[in-house]
């Protein structure tokens, strides 16, 4: 119980935190903005293309907005030495980084909800024909991207090139999770439901989520402390 | 039972010893001043103890618990270099923060009660970015008495701190010693920190180089400690 109220007590810091200042969330959903909109006068946006590449173009976009929200995510603990506080706390490292993971989801999340409208108007997409599916997949990949980023923005906190190195350490382990959410999305743009060969793409972003999770949680006293 | 063992301790950073067999124990209670020049090892120490970073090798005790342990750090209070504190958060905000943290049973009421002790209540709803200096340091001490610690570890609590708020810390201090905890602290300003020690130890290029008991002679003339015990 002690350990659910810590989590919740570091999502809640960060939100506030976040809401207060809004450096992370109106540099996301900024750029966010801009990819949807560079990229919709780069391509021809004629139906053909735009069912097979429509999964690929909005998940690049949550990816590359994403990792800004994660990069704050432990260097704002570094103004005033927060994070030694923290770590010197009886929180649980686990506690303190599901804490964080929670908070960049609901950041990131709420990104999503605000860039798919635009997007559905930007390439002329009736993106809510699957809402049920489509929200299945935006939840597990965006869990998924939170969960990698935030370790990782715990590896790199310390490093001065950490706004370079985090994005460069994240993307490559994130192929899995984002291939899966590309390959899922595309077809649920398109109206189509998740059946057959797709469920196998389903299983992988539940096991990366599974794995990674796990993973985070039994590294973060090692990533923090060393 | 040891407030505080610290048996055979080593830190190395690549293959530079900024720790060397480091030993001493501090009994429930006392005062102990970490003395030694810059580079001596004493934040290296101070940040072992407080667990934010793991010795290479020896051991380090915590009421005969061991130090990492979650609820061993609850008996710890913690005053570092930084103030520790969210400056987009308001003062009221940031205790009740570490008040929830520690596991307090009234986390409102322990942040009130600190707020009021520091002379904060008034300013409790205003963000800290906007806080004096003086006012900021108030409260990283109202956050490190915040959880009434067994024990405190204060690096270096008396730089950068105005009259006022080395005034309270002295206060706190006393108070604290008076109620039987135990005080370890780290710090350049002998007069100070000599007034309340009741022990010293004093560490030389990573290694202990003096402990004992804090004499009138080390009182009356802040340097012969050095003189006597560290580098020339």
């Amino acid at each position: 119980m002690l350990f659910l109220r810590q989590v919740l007590t570091i999502t809640a810091k960060d939100l506030r935190s976040e809401l207060r200042t809004k450096e992370a969330l109106n540099a996301s959903l900024a750029f966010a903005l801009v990819i949807l909109l560079l990229f919709s006068f780069a391509f021809d946006a004629n139906p053909e293309m735009m069912r097979e590449i429509s999964g690929g173009l909005l998940w690049l976009a949550f990816a590359f907005a994403g990792a800004l929200i994660l990069n704050r995510s432990f260097a704002r603990e570094l103004v005033n030495d927060c994070l030694d506080a923290l770590i010197s706390s009886p929180v649980p490292g686990a506690a303190l980084f599901l804490g964080k993971v929670l908070a960049n989801y609901v950041l990131l999340l709420g990104i999503e909800v605000v860039c798919l409208p635009i997007f559905g108007v930007f390439y002329n997409v009736r993106w809510a024909q699957q809402p049920l599916w489509l929200a299945l997949v935006l939840i597990l990949a965006t869990w998924g991207v939170c969960v990698v980023g935030t370790i990782f923005s715990a590896l790199t906190v310390n490093l001065r090139l950490r706004e370079l190195m985090l994005p460069m350490l994240v993307y490559p382990m994130l192929i899995p999770c984002l291939m899966a959410a590309m390959m899922l999305t595309t077809p649920l743009l398109a109206g189509q439901p998740i059946e057959g060969d797709l469920f196998a793409w389903l299983r992988l972003l539940v096991g990366f989520d599974i794995i990674f999770t796990s993973l985070a949680v039994v590294l973060i006293d090692t990533v923090l402390i060393g | 039972m040891k407030a505080l063992a610290v048996e055979g301790v080593w830190k190395f950073y690549g293959d530079y010893a900024a720790l060397r067999e480091v030993s001493f124990e501090i009994e429930p209670g006392q005062c102990t001043a970490l003395l030694g020049r810059n580079g001596a090892g004493k934040t290296t120490l101070i940040r072992i103890l407080a667990g934010l970073s793991r010795p290479s090798r020896g051991v380090v005790k915590v009421f005969d618990t061991d130090f990492q342990n979650r609820t061993t750090r609850n008996r710890i209070g913690i005053l570092g270099h930084g103030i520790a504190i969210y400056d987009e958060l308001s003062a009221y905000e940031n205790l009740r923060l570490f008040a929830s943290l520690y596991g307090l049973e009234k986390p409102d009421s322990a942040a009130n009660h600190w707020l009021e002790r520091t002379g904060l209540d008034r300013v409790k709803d205003s963000l800290v970015r906007e806080f004096s200096r003086g006012m900021r340091q108030r409260l990283a001490v109202a956050r490190a008495f915040l959880h009434n610690p067994q024990m405190l570890l204060l690096d270096e609590p008396f730089t950068a701190l105005d009259d006022r708020a080395i005034a309270l810390l002295q206060n706190l201090l006393r108070d604290a010693l008076s109620e039987g905890r135990t005080v370890l602290m780290s710090t350049h300003q002998l007069r100070e920190a000599l007034e309340l020690a009741t022990h010293v130890v004093l560490i030389n290029r990573g290694k202990l180089a003096h402990r004992g008991v804090r004499t009138q002679e080390m009182l009356d003339d802040p340097g012969y400690l050095y003189r006597t015990y560290g580098e020339a």
